[in-house]
């Protein structure tokens, strides 16, 4: 009954005059991605470097649960990188023989564990708010890549005059609202790249999103790659069809 | 019409027994088509093709698909990442549906532009509307079954609105939904009813097609067939035309599906149900705005709360489909095509415009000015079919009709070249 008196309330609130109009956040800045435009690719070693990112800095809060470790290979890790990579992880695998449910490291064909058992426990630890889940995180919103690196590289602190900001919350200048319960999660030099890259805070904000770009759509490439020999035998064939559609109709008096 | 002969034997003794061939023969090849239709007829046709492409890869997709609440959203990320070729499967099968409404909507247009609708085709026209009706089910429950936010939250807005009716409302958004809340049994009802609608669809398409073939087609003219020299054969003549149609279609359809498959969607879409967070802004696909800006632009109740602003908005949502089944007979000017009903001509263009606000008022939050744009332009949409149309077909002088098609539009006919002739 409570949720059928909800939902109707939710569908009554449909015609009521709507109230308030939500604080409009500003456009961020729109990034030259490597995956840009019809042709774009992915950069394999800024996706690398992303991995990194996730791995050393958001996995503490965030899941990547689509991701499983062998699709790591399309971004250019071998298959040993793959398998050492994934061992630094552990899973939760199981029953064995005596029945009990067991810890051992991930395989490649594991998907990423996620840091936290269950929503209760991550917004237990984080003081109620829920990291969601980034696998698909540039494509469930608007603005897609360049409003994620919006916000990683839009804190203020402190705060513009005459903001007041809620208990535990940071002010993003991208975030509706502009209240986000995420501590500013990269800073510079907060992760050494391995392949000598310097990692200033706009550097690993741009890694981590073209790798999560990458995550949400891992058969970008692909896609381009047929779409454009698909795209240019219709042009051809389309052609032809014209010059045989001219010549049927040659003896008609229209 | 005589069957014509078979020479390959097999063709002909299955032929004597069931005429298929006879049919196909007579359907696809000998159908004597008016010589003088344009591009705008090539929607029906496309229509048909893209029903069949929906329904190959519906069936496919359906075959990795798992409809359960707490698998739906998952299991179409596997079809995204782990199946071959999946992603561009459900790609292809989502721009479908919109590149389908696109379609539909175009023919729809063509329709009433050049008085399709008219006498003797009064039927093919409504049986038009019955698919309408039937598509717009179908796209409706194809777009829960991902089980993202907008679907769930789409799902629950929408069968909400049975609530309105009154005394048994209640009864059957329960009934609808076989619990009380969206849930896992609404999911595995729609994904039942989703596969079962475009076979409904497609018998729908067949009746269409059967009236189309009896009283034949209209034409930009929109005057009878005279005789022969007023028609050419369906082959080669206008499959050659509609396979030059398709070409440029699925240029445009796979430009989509290749380099920008989300254009359509909503990024929320990407983010799994769920029942506890409500989305900033609930929105249909783009193909429901101006009905869905319709239900929202009856903002009053009416005899003092009797009939509840609710429960008018679902009426005139649904009216606004349903007055199109009676418009053959408000109609009643005897001339056809818009190219001889200067008045009309001007009317149907300022509805087209009409249709494009509604469109635009329903993407946007029902606040201030927009409210206002949704009632006007709904008050218009009706205005269209309720008043102007009945009232044209008295004040408006059409233009003199040509005497038959080849007259119209060949050069030696009656001497008379098609605008002159109209003019």
């Amino acid at each position: 009954m409570k949720k059928i008196l909800a939902a109707t309330a939710l569908a009554a609130a449909l015609w009521a005059p709507a109230a308030g109009a939500s604080s409009e956040a500003p456009t961020p800045a729109a990034v030259d991605w490597s995956f840009n435009g019809m042709f774009g690719t992915f950069d394999r070693a800024q996706l690398q470097r992303g991995y990194q990112v996730y791995a050393e800095v958001c996995h503490a809060c965030h899941g990547l649960s689509l991701m499983a470790f062998r699709n790591l290979r399309q971004i250019g890790f071998s298959e040993e990188q793959v398998a050492q990579l994934a061992s630094q992880f552990e899973v939760q695998d199981g029953p064995n023989d005596e029945g009990d449910m067991f810890m051992r490291p991930a395989r490649a064909s594991d998907h990423v564990p996620s840091p936290f058992a269950n929503e209760q426990a991550a917004r237990f630890a984080n003081n109620g708010a829920y990291p969601p889940d980034q696998s698909l995180i540039v494509k469930a919103r608007k603005g897609g890549a360049d409003y994620i690196h919006g916000i990683l590289v839009g804190y203020r602190d402190p705060p513009p005059e005459g903001v007041t900001l809620n208990e535990g919350m940071h002010f993003n200048e991208y975030f509706p609202g502009h209240q986000i319960a995420m501590a500013p999660p990269l800073s510079d030099g907060r992760v050494d790249y391995t392949d000598g890259t310097e990692a200033t805070l706009d550097q690993q904000a741009k890694d981590i999103t073209a790798f999560l770009t990458w995550v949400s759509e891992p058969t970008l490439e692909e896609r381009r790659r047929i779409g454009i020999s698909v795209i240019l035998f219709l042009i051809v064939l389309t052609g032809m069809l014209y010059a045989l559609k001219r010549h049927v109709w040659s003896d008609v008096d229209h | 019409m005589e069957a014509p002969t078979w020479k390959n034997p097999v063709i002909g003794w299955i032929d004597r027994r069931l005429p298929v061939f006879t049919m196909m023969q007579h359907d696809l090849v000998d159908y004597p088509t008016p010589k003088n239709l344009n591009y705008w007829w090539n929607f029906g046709s496309l229509a048909g093709i893209v029903l069949v492409i929906m329904i190959a890869t519906g069936v496919v997709l359906a075959m990795q698909y798992t409809p359960h609440v707490g698998h739906a959203f998952e299991s179409v990320e596997r079809i995204m990442r782990d199946v071959n070729y999946g992603w561009l499967l459900r790609y292809l099968h989502m721009n479908g549906a919109s590149m389908f409404f696109i379609v539909v909507y175009i023919h729809m247009f063509r329709g009433l532009y050049y008085g399709s609708y008219k006498a003797p085709r009064e039927l093919l026209w409504i049986i038009g509307v019955f698919i309408l009706l039937a598509m717009m089910a179908t796209a409706f429950m194809g777009y829960v079954l991902p089980w993202g936010q907008m679907s769930f939250w789409g799902a629950t807005v929408i069968t909400n609105l049975f609530s309105a009716i009154p005394l048994v409302g209640e009864y059957i958004v329960t009934w609808l939904w076989g619990g009380f809340s969206v849930d896992n049994a609404t999911l595995n009802r729609f994904f039942s009813l989703h596969y079962l609608m475009p076979f409904v669809i497609f018998a729908l398409v067949f009746l269409h097609l059967v009236a189309l073939h009896t009283s034949k087609s209209n034409n930009p003219l929109g005057i009878d067939v005279k005789g022969p020299q007023d028609t050419i054969p369906f082959t080669p003549y206008y499959t050659v035309k509609d396979m030059f149609g398709l070409g440029v279609f699925m240029i445009v359809y796979l430009g989509f599906v290749f380099f920008a498959p989300n254009f359509f969607g909503e990024p929320d879409n990407y983010i799994k149900a769920n029942p506890m967070v409500t989305p900033p802004h609930i929105v249909p696909e783009w193909y429901f705005l101006p009905f869905y800006a319709i239900l929202r632009a009856i903002t009053f109740d009416l005899f003092w709360g009797l009939i509840p602003a609710k429960l008018l908005g679902v009426i005139a949502m649904f009216g606004s489909i349903i007055v199109l089944m009676f418009l053959p007979w408000l109609d009643r000017s005897p001339v056809r095509s818009a190219r001889f009903r200067p008045i009309y001509k001007q009317f149907f263009w300022v509805f087209v415009i009409d249709c494009f606000l509604l469109g635009y008022a329903g993407a946007n939050p029902p606040e201030g000015y927009f409210v206002i744009l949704g009632q006007v332009a709904t008050a218009y949409y009706f205005a269209h079919f309720l008043i102007i149309i009945p009232l044209l077909s008295f004040i408006e002088r059409p233009r003199p009709l040509p005497a038959s098609i080849s007259a119209a539009v060949t050069a030696k006919g009656a001497g008379v070249p098609a605008r002159s002739a109209a003019e």
